[in-house]
């Protein structure tokens, strides 16, 4: 680990509150597949089931006013931002209560008040207007932090490195996070990539440390982010963490993930973010009971969800003619 | 007095806006003390300072994606793109997020950035320094293309891409830098998607864009020497496009001769004929004609780029042939 620092104290409430959280969000995910399979969502959705630690313990370090720039596998980002699961799953459902009203879907899912400054599906591009935004905060004189959310594949790719190299160069306020999950799509990381590492490995090359964590562990990501937090807000500059995690369903809906080893999956699910968390529960004295009443208004909100997003009419068709211009309009001639 | 050049109008335009707003901030390569490899940006960084003039490395995806990230979060940047070809490395950006950001959000999120780039030939720069892609960014929906011809246009239009809200690709072009116009008066803006008729006439209307206009005004004089009264337009801008100023001027003269810079394979004026075909069939008295860039790359040497691009010869000519026939 790269410090010393001391780790921040952590309360059963907090632990509480995270644990619904991931709840809310593997619930989310989980009706997400089932609207899928039922023909109630259209295109693809990239599901983040299984990576739910690192957007609720990377959020529980943030602030409200930071940002938080995702990928096209960012319902977890979009969700611990504060994005409801209902305007999740409608905007997945195409409808007018929808997150981006149906123009988005699940791949640009975007939350501004959150400070959620959308999902981008071309890999890596989002990266650079992470960095962008941590300028800007540097220019505006306030103390607010970027985060920019990946996963292991964009490391291949340029815009990663011009926006790591940028970020060091001005020193900006800006955490790079990856959430290392061992697969580029169908593709097994190590097999297309130089370093063991893919996120890691690299940070040598921009005169940053080697962080690597497990992702899965809420109450480890918290820390670990937090102390960047504390580094780029007092103005000592970027940071790169690397998160082992695991996909639980295929890259997206069209992939069972038949490539994946014999017991691979078996062997995660035993580390998965929701036991991790739920263990540290019972170890910190919650009772079953208790735990049980979390579990239930965690299934209580995510079946309103599903039930409120079916319920609501599709998006006003003249949409499509909005919001291409500040204007709010698309007219380009005269 | 004709005493300021376009190349001083740029940092001039620059500079306008950035003393009465705050949050307009520049960044690109060798744009700070060095003053931009064109000169363009030559004074800001003297004027307002590190903090407001940021030089970067060779990294044109982190340029505009960092101005993109700086434009949502509550500033104005204006984003410098050497030579355009250069906007091919950073074209994911261009086409995929500039644009598309505030409509795939739903609104929720605006993008008021300007890209400025040096486009165009007639400098012997070759086949990657040299090319007229205006076109390019004008297949995208979502992009504002602004092209000046004149430094009072630069000063104007540069007020209005700062000041907009949405993403302005802002094209410099590279023969135009020295030439010389009326220093316009502080406060002086040129609205998007208003053409300039530069001259008056009646028989054929001749619409340019930045490089060609010098083209299309030296033209329209030697087609006058012949008795032919040629209309000359500015666009400007090509989005927003000004197609009713083009409609109604082709309503009077019954015949348009549009000359571009970009290759006639995608050119702008495929958009501009097919509109005037559509819309203005009736008004024609002959067939609506292009000049633009032959459908190769822009060679180097000067007497081979003189056989690609159009020219006062070939547009006098053409216009001439139109009016005549």
């Amino acid at each position: 680990m790269p410090d010393g620092t001391q780790t921040l104290p952590v309360s059963t409430q907090d632990l509480r509150g995270w644990y619904e959280q991931l709840l809310v969000i593997r619930g989310t995910e989980k009706a997400a597949f089932d609207l899928f399979m039922s023909g109630l969502v259209k295109g693809t959705t990239h599901l983040a089931a299984g990576h739910e630690g690192v957007a609720v313990g990377a959020s529980a370090a943030l602030r409200p006013d930071d940002y938080v720039w995702a990928t096209y596998r960012g319902h977890h980002h979009a969700m611990a931002r504060g994005l409801s699961p209902e305007a999740c799953l409608a905007e997945l459902m195409s409808k007018g209560t929808g997150a981006c009203e149906g123009k988005g879907g699940s791949m640009h899912l975007t939350y501004a008040p959150g400070n959620m400054m959308g999902s981008y599906a071309i890999v890596g591009s989002h990266m650079p207007m992470a960095v962008g935004s941590a300028w800007s905060a540097v220019l505006r004189e306030t103390d607010q932090v970027s985060v920019a959310f990946f996963g292991d594949g964009a490391t291949n790719i340029g815009a990663f490195h011009e926006a790591v190299n940028l970020a060091v160069v001005w020193k900006l306020p800006v955490i790079f996070i990856c959430e290392n999950n061992l697969y580029m799509e169908y593709t097994p990381i190590s097999s297309v990539t130089a370093v063991e590492h893919p996120a890691a490995d690299r940070a040598a090359a921009y005169s940053l440390p080697r962080i690597v964590i497990d992702g899965n562990d809420v109450v480890t990501v918290r820390d670990e982010v937090g102390k960047a937090v504390a580094r780029a807000r007092a103005g000592e500059g970027p940071s790169i963490i690397e998160c082992l995690t695991y996909r639980h369903y295929g890259h997206s809906r069209t992939d069972p993930a038949k490539y994946r080893p014999e017991g691979e999956l078996e062997q995660w699910l035993m580390r998965d973010p929701v036991t991790v968390l739920r263990d540290q529960l019972v170890e910190a004295g919650v009772g079953e009971d208790e735990l049980t009443v979390i579990e239930g208004r965690a299934q209580q909100m995510v079946t309103h969800a599903v039930e409120a997003a079916k319920a609501a009419p599709l998006s006003d068709p003249r949409e499509a003619f909005t919001d291409v211009w500040a204007d709010g309009g698309s007219q380009w001639r005269t | 007095m004709a005493d300021l050049t376009y190349r001083e109008a740029v940092a001039e335009g620059i500079a306008r806006e950035m003393r009465r707003d705050p949050s307009v901030v520049c960044l690109g390569e060798d744009i700070g003390a060095a003053g931009g490899v064109f000169k363009t940006t030559q004074g800001l960084f003297e004027e307002f300072g590190p903090a407001r003039v940021w030089d970067t490395p060779i990294s044109e995806q982190a340029i505009v994606g960092a101005a993109m990230g700086a434009a949502m979060t509550g500033m104005r940047p204006v984003a410098e793109i050497m030579f355009s070809d250069f906007l091919a490395v950073c074209w994911d950006f261009i086409a995929n997020e500039m644009p598309k950001v505030r409509y795939m959000t739903g609104g929720q999120v605006t993008v008021p950035m300007v890209v400025r780039t040096a486009n165009g030939g007639g400098l012997g720069f070759g086949a990657q320094h040299s090319q007229a892609v205006e076109n390019w960014a004008f297949t995208i929906p979502g992009l504002v293309i602004a092209a000046p011809s004149t430094p009072a246009d630069v000063i104007g239009l540069m007020a209005s891409a700062i000041r907009s809200d949405d993403p302005v690709m802002f094209f410099e072009h590279k023969t135009l830098f020295a030439s010389k116009g009326e220093r316009p008066p502080e406060g002086h803006m040129v609205p998007f998607g208003q053409a300039n008729v530069v001259r008056a006439g009646d028989d054929i209307t001749l619409v340019g864009l930045a490089w060609s206009m010098p083209i299309v005004i030296e033209a329209a004089e030697q087609l006058a020497a012949q008795g032919i009264s040629a209309e000359v337009i500015d666009l400007r801008t090509l989005v927003p496009l000004d197609a009713s100023t083009v409609l109604g001027s082709v309503a009077r003269t019954s015949r348009i001769l549009i000359v571009e810079e970009n290759p006639l394979q995608g050119g702008w004026g495929g958009t501009l004929a097919s509109i005037v075909a559509d819309e203005g069939f009736y008004d024609l008295d002959a067939p609506v004609k292009r000049l633009a860039a032959a459908n190769v790359p822009l060679p180097f040497a000067t007497h081979l780029e003189d056989q690609v691009l159009p020219s006062v010869a070939t547009t006098v000519t053409t216009a001439a042939a139109m009016v005549n026939s």
